[in-house]
């Protein structure tokens, strides 16, 4: 019987591989969301849109958290709440100012739970300097939200002369990393029932409003800031070269992967590249001030084991080339679906 | 077809052993290779240990590459 | 990690390419028919760095991809038996057979659980008394196995409602059937690391007895499958063909015998379809009558419509080697890993996913 080629694996449903931050979930929200909504400060998919008010840059950003296990080695949904809001307004230059927090809670979950977790966000707001403003509550059936579901927005202001943006990366540019990645994604695994793999790996997750500051004052020659979160560096690179419209050349052994992180995605067949980080970040600079901006990373808490991994150049145009350690290249491609632990 | 790495063997307790790779733990079992001792290292895949490594062979490999490189720069 | 960064030295690898460079001066066709020496060439960027001379080919290596719609269709309709539950390696999970895959299953509210090893769903069965938790039996004889002591396991702690669904299949007859093919012209074969660890290198000895073929069992790591074409090499050039291990810290002549043991004790051999390459005799792995009470196909009546090919798709072709995967119409053009058409685009493993993932 003939069939259209691709009627098959598609898709009256939502599949889990929507949310994870690679392929799918990209061409997701370009083919429905920013289709649908479509404008100007949404069709440039930063991590915020940036927004003009009161003769001022306003950069505004909306994140929810749905993490399971609600408390693993490293923070808690909480935590994640407040940095991952508070980065990505980082991420457009932005200093964050406030934050709003809207909680999904199951009935059941233990009240000492949510004061633990409210607890943490109001350590890691104190830790970024936010403060959160304003908020919501609601309570939904058991089995309708996985314990909790925290939401947060939040609105910072971005200095005058400060541009950064997904697609301002140019040849010449250098692609610095902030630390080791794949710490966040393989704590949470390893705190998941499923794996029973142990570790004293704990997630990165932390606010990078200080680093970026730091940075910031070095040199104005940002051009792109990102967080590889879900997707890990392999989305956050791809995504950057596509916006950019440049091809970014990586070397191997210049990222930085613990010991304990090579070891867990050896085991089950995870790859580093693709997993999530909550406390890193990916930044192209000018050549001229690449060393100066990575040395004062390395002054930083959040950017001690910073590296300088690659650079950027004309092609191949919107693609990631990685320089394996056996000295030959090939293309670092986006993940497909969600990461799943393999025989083959 | 055969995600297996190398693991070593912390402890053995009846058919079950638990490894270590790069820092990182786990519970295996090794049903399918009895003989295991501790500190041996495995190939350990889908939860089994399926083998256990020849370090001496592992060492002559290497060494083969070396002999290689040595005749290159001779 | 030790006895893995050791053969990822990237320093190492210079010389062995550069002695197969000396030595390749005639035209050489290798297949490699194991899906993650497939991936692990793909990822090193191993074909550029060898000389033109040398084609590597992949073959039938991915036991996702080569098992026929048919029974990827059978193992699907499991998910939507009624208290049953699938656990699945995630390798499986997004392949598409005639209309659904386990991730849609899923989607549509079924319960389908990705598991890292048979115990696992072992594990599963034991903690939920009231679900039939199937496991689906995927892989060769690396796996087999696993799945075998797996059901050991299950008898001597008196589970009743752990099952098997077996999609197993081994490897070395399957190689004979495709060089009965007669399609394609080969020098030698880069046989799997993992699988022989299991078999030894003793069933594969009619390859260079009866068809001539250099063979040489290969290890995983780059400089592994370096070493190996390079014995490859040194044997066509000396017109010695016969069985060698590369791999030996990890395979030895006999295999595992225990593993064999096991895996002869659970499973007899069945005929059974691979994808590309028809119905293959003794290459398929059932449980035997004593386990029928741990069989998903006894235990269920497993019918579904016939299987439907997806339109288009050629990884049969690729499969056989007949075909690169970028000589595929659909390649990345209609089939890609986020819209696959077949099993070698979704798979982990299979050639296309690696040709598209990897680049050129």
């Amino acid at each position: 019987m003939n069939r259209a080629p691709n009627a098959h694996q598609h898709l009256d449903r939502i599949l889990l591989a929507h949310g994870s931050g690679g392929e799918l979930s990209h061409e997701l929200v370009t083919s429905l969301f920013v289709k649908a909504f479509h404008n100007p400060f949404l069709d440039r998919l930063d991590d915020s849109a940036v927004l003009q008010a009161g003769g001022e840059r306003w950069a505004f950003t909306t994140d929810s958290y749905v993490v399971t296990p609600v408390f693993f080695p490293g923070g808690d949904i909480g935590k994640l709440a407040v940095c991952g809001t508070v980065n990505d307004l980082s991420m457009s230059g932005a200093k964050p100012l406030f934050l709003s927090a809207g909680f999904i809670i199951e009935e059941g979950f233990p009240l000492s739970s949510l004061q633990t977790i409210v607890a943490s966000m109001q350590e890691t707001a104190g830790e970024a300097g936010v403060k959160i403003v304003t908020g919501d509550t609601k309570v939904v059936n058991r089995g309708a939200a996985d314990g909790i579901f925290i939401n947060t927005a939040g609105v910072g202001l971005i200095a005058e002369g400060v541009e950064i943006s997904g697609n301002l990366a140019r040849p010449g540019d250098r692609v610095i990393l902030s630390g080791s990645i794949g710490d966040h994604g393989v704590a949470i695994l390893s705190s998941r029932e499923g794996l029973q793999f142990s570790t004293t790996l704990k997630s990165d997750c932390a606010p990078l409003n200080g680093l970026v500051d730091a940075m910031l004052e070095v040199s104005r020659e940002i051009r792109c800031l990102r967080d590889p979160t879900r997707g890990g560096l392999s989305s956050t690179l791809n995504e950057l070269a596509r916006q950019s419209g440049v091809g970014i050349w990586v070397e191997e052994d210049r990222i930085p992967i613990k010991e304990e992180v090579k070891g867990a995605c050896e085991l089950l067949g995870f790859d580093p590249l693709i997993m999530a980080n909550e406390g890193k970040l990916v930044a192209i600079a000018a050549a001229g001030v690449a060393e100066r901006i990575l040395r004062r990373m390395k002054a930083h808490p959040q950017g001690r084991d910073a590296a300088i991994i690659g650079e950027v150049r004309e092609e191949p145009k919107g693609k990631v080339l990685l320089r394996t350690r056996i000295g030959l290249a090939r293309i670092m491609d986006m993940m497909v679906g969600e990461p799943l632990p393999r025989i083959c | 077809m055969c995600v297996a790495i190398p693991a070593r063997v912390k402890s053995i307790e009846g058919l079950a052993a638990e490894v270590e790779v790069g820092g990182v733990f786990r519970k295996i079992s090794v049903q399918l290779t009895p003989e295991v001792h501790k500190d041996d290292y495995v190939l350990v895949h889908a939860g089994f240990a399926i083998q256990v490594v020849d370090e001496e062979e592992a060492r002559e490999t290497l060494k083969l590459f070396e002999e290689l490189g040595a005749l290159e720069t001779e | 990690m030790k006895f893995i960064d050791e053969y990822r030295d990237g320093e190492m690898a210079r010389p062995i390419i550069d002695e197969i460079r000396r030595l390749a001066d005639q035209p050489l066709r290798l297949m490699e028919v194991c899906g993650t020496h497939t991936v692990s060439i793909a990822r090193y960027g191993l074909r550029k760095a060898l000389p033109e001379t040398i084609e590597l080919i992949s073959g039938p290596g991915c036991p996702v991809c080569v098992t026929a719609n048919g029974d990827l269709d059978k193992a699907i309709s499991l998910a939507r038996i009624p208290g049953a539950a699938v656990a699945t390696f995630g390798d499986m999970v997004r392949v598409p057979g005639s209309d659904s895959s386990l991730a849609q299953e899923r989607a549509a509210g079924r319960d389908v659980r990705v598991v890292y090893s048979p115990l696992d769903g072992l594990k599963m069965a034991e903690e939920n008394p009231d679900l039939k938790v199937i496991f689906l039996g995927v892989g060769f004889e690396t796996t087999a196995p696993t799945v075998g002591a797996t059901a050991l396991e299950a008898r001597s702690r008196g589970l009743k409602n752990f099952l098997i669904f077996s999609a197993h299949k081994t490897v070395p007859k399957a190689l004979k059937a495709l060089l009965e093919l007669g399609e394609i012209k080969l020098d030698g074969f880069l046989l799997p690391g993992h699988v022989s660890a299991i078999i030894g290198s003793h069933p594969y000895e009619f390859l260079a007895e009866q068809y001539g073929l250099a063979c040489v069992i290969s290890g995983f790591e780059p400089l592994d499958i370096l070493q190996s074409v390079l014995m490859l090499v040194r044997q066509a050039k000396g017109r010695s063909p016969r069985v060698e291990i590369q791999y030996k810290r990890g395979v030895k002549p006999e295999g595992n015998l225990k593993a064999l043991e096991i895996m002869d004790r659970v499973f007899e051999p069945s005929d059974v379809e691979w994808r590309g390459l028809g119905l293959i005799p003794g290459t398929g792995l059932v449980l035997r009558k004593e386990f029928g009470d741990l069989d998903a196909c006894r235990a269920f009546d497993i019918r579904v419509p016939l299987a439907k090919e997806n339109n288009g798709c050629r990884c049969g072709d690729v499969l056989r080697g007949l075909i690169r995967p970028e000589e595929c119409g659909l390649f990345a053009r209609v089939c890609t890993p986020q819209n696959p058409v077949g099993p070698c685009m979704v798979s982990f493993e299979g050639s296309c996913a690696a040709a598209h993932k990897y680049g050129s």
